[in-house]
């Protein structure tokens, strides 16, 4: 029995390495210098560490320019999504009404709406309305998406939450906006600020609407810079190119392992315990 | 919530005034007010759009049309032309083998994930578990320009471990040389992209198997393989279900692997994906009538395979 644990044990430490290879390669590879990283035989440490790639690579044009946008795009999409999902999904959570099916077959149906089939439409429409090459363009394009996803990890926060508070709050004589602030708000804390960071995540990692509604250079999101960094010149300068792929998943890393385990079921949930 | 008012109100606090009819009335209207920012910016921004998709799909409309904000209507023969075009049907059945092998890998690989992780240590599985959170938590595009890197024919990391494992000789092997090695290094990052998500998810899902039950069929007699198949199986089957027709959908509609790692120099008709081929026939040439053609056949099929996802999912939406 002790052996056979051993044999599974040796089993997931090397399926441990494969998975986290290609993230340890990336930051090894960023702290390289660069006679190390074109070497043939390639050192796995970074022998003489060195920040110079990092230093390279928010020099590059448009770094910081790029990088503005993206932030600006992400508050806005997720503080806007936030705001009018978690209404919705109060009706959701708490609510009977007719039409309610069909509501939830237009939230969880628009999740699965694949995001080429919308380049065109949207493109075209934005393009009428002179909002290609705008942030609100991609701000717009993005609440497509991250509403309906926000509305049903909400919903699934605002279930965890027994509905007896806030009938004892009624029967004593609050109003509905009063039982909102006093008991839904601050119980729903959590669970607004994971449903934030996962939308916060998922805005940030985009790439095709920024790609094809953002053509201006100065207009770009982080993920877009990233995917032309290579493009310039015949030899791929890959310590920078690691440096700057580090630097663009360093924010989402952070803050997908502070969360994860609240929201991992989303998309799921129920699905588990059904 | 409701309950409470409904007690309170028929409790004769008030008389049949106007009063009381406006609350009645307010709480039919309460929840309607609650979705209705929702419902008109889902329908402003991707309703209309959408209604635009179909308009679009009988029009000859290019970048003069564009400009002109005026298309000419055709009738059907965009559909005529896509489903005439020999590049459609090779690229739709690609695109079906490619997700088949995609979903038979993730799904296949992320399960016996999950049941190593069961199996394991509890050092072991932090440790398992840990490094799965982090790759899932990788955005694509830098996971692409990682996988780029670790597999270039000059120094990829890829070649020489293979080489120094006696795999066989891979110096200089370029993975990118044919449709095949090209699709299959996007796989790969595909599955080690969406393993995370399955494995973690599954991993859960085991929990619910009752301990005892496993037990008593071991005192039965029962094998491991017998004990799978006739009691965890069956438990996970439902979850099974939607992370299937989650990933089909997923891995049909993929555009940013394939794009960016096969490189938007070197995607051809020859190794289009649906979403590629959709995207440079109808946004890179510029010829938006065809491209929302395109959209709204693959818009259609996307919907016939996620029947199965939404209707579980409504019904669980429904009940709560």
């Amino acid at each position: 029995m002790k052996s056979r644990r051993l044999g599974w044990d040796a089993l997931g430490i090397a399926v441990f390495v494969v998975m986290v290879f290609p993230v340890f390669w990336m930051i090894s590879t960023a702290f390289k210098p660069n006679d190390q990283i074109v070497s043939l035989t390639p050192t796995w440490l970074p022998l003489h560490p060195t920040l110079d790639h990092f230093t390279d690579a928010i020099h590059r044009p448009y770094f910081w320019t790029d990088v503005k946008n993206s932030l600006i795009i992400v508050c806005v999409t997720v503080a806007l999504s936030i705001a009018l999902a978690f209404l919705a999904a109060i009706a959701l959570a708490r609510f009977g009404f007719a039409g309610r099916k069909l509501f939830v077959v237009l939230v969880i149906g628009i999740q699965m709406l694949p995001q080429a089939g919308l380049i065109i439409p949207l493109y075209v429409v934005l393009a009428r309305y002179h909002q290609v090459n705008t942030l609100t363009g991609v701000i717009l394009t993005y609440m497509t998406f991250v509403l309906p996803f926000s509305v049903w990890t909400l919903r699934g926060f605002l279930l965890g939450i027994p509905k007896e508070l806030e009938e004892a709050a009624m029967v004593d004589g609050s109003t509905r906006v009063g039982v909102f602030l006093k008991i839904l708000l601050p119980l729903m804390g959590p669970g607004l600020v994971a449903t934030s960071v996962f939308a916060f995540i998922t805005t940030w990692n985009e790439y095709i609407f920024a790609r094809i509604l953002l053509n201006d250079q100065s207009k770009q999101t982080v993920t877009v810079w990233l995917s032309y960094f290579y493009g310039t010149s015949r030899h791929t300068d890959w310590g920078a190119l690691m440096a700057a792929s580090t630097l663009t998943a360093v924010p989402v890393v952070v803050f997908f392992l502070l969360v994860q385990r609240r929201i991992a079921f989303g998309l799921t949930q129920g699905a588990v315990r059904g | 919530m409701s309950e409470g008012t409904s007690t309170a109100t028929a409790a004769g606090t008030f008389p049949l005034t106007s009063r009381r009819r406006r609350r009645l009335w307010g709480r039919v209207a309460v929840p309607y007010a609650l979705i209705a920012p929702v419902v008109i910016t889902i329908a402003l921004i991707l309703g209309y759009p959408l209604y635009y998709l179909v308009r679009l799909s009988l029009q000859q409309y290019g970048l003069f049309e564009l400009i002109r904000h005026k298309g000419i209507g055709v009738g059907l023969a965009n559909y005529r032309s896509v489903l005439h075009d020999q590049i459609f049907w090779h690229t739709l059945v690609r695109t079906i083998v490619f997700t088949a092998a995609n979903v038979v890998l993730t799904m296949v690989l992320g399960l016996l994930v999950a049941l190593l992780l069961v199996r394991v240590s509890r050092p072991v599985r932090l440790l398992l578990s840990s490094s799965l959170v982090l790759v899932w938590s990788m955005p694509v595009v830098v996971a692409v320009q990682v996988w780029y890197w670790m597999t270039n024919f000059e120094n990829g990391v890829v070649n020489y471990v293979l080489t120094q494992l006696h795999l066989g000789s891979f110096e200089q092997h370029d993975w990118y040389a044919s449709t095949f090695s090209q699709l299959s290094m996007v796989t790969l990052l595909i599955v080690w992209g969406a393993l995370p998500f399955v494995a973690i998810t599954l991993y859960a899902a085991l929990a619910q198997v009752p301990n005892d039950l496993l037990e008593a069929a071991s005192v039965d007699g029962a094998g491991a393989w017998m004990k799978f198949r006739d009691i965890t199986l069956p438990i996970l089957r439902p979850i099974l279900l939607i992370l299937t027709s989650l990933s089909i959908i997923w891995d049909f509609g993929v555009f940013t692997q394939p794009y960016l790692l096969i490189g938007q120099s070197k995607v051809t008709p020859g190794n289009f994906l649906m979403s590629i081929y959709l995207f440079e026939e109808g946004y890179f040439k510029s010829d938006y009538g065809r491209g929302a053609a395109i959209s709204l056949l693959m818009l259609a099929i996307v919907g016939v395979l996620s029947i199965v996802y939404v209707r579980r999912m409504v019904r669980i939406g429904v009940e709560t």
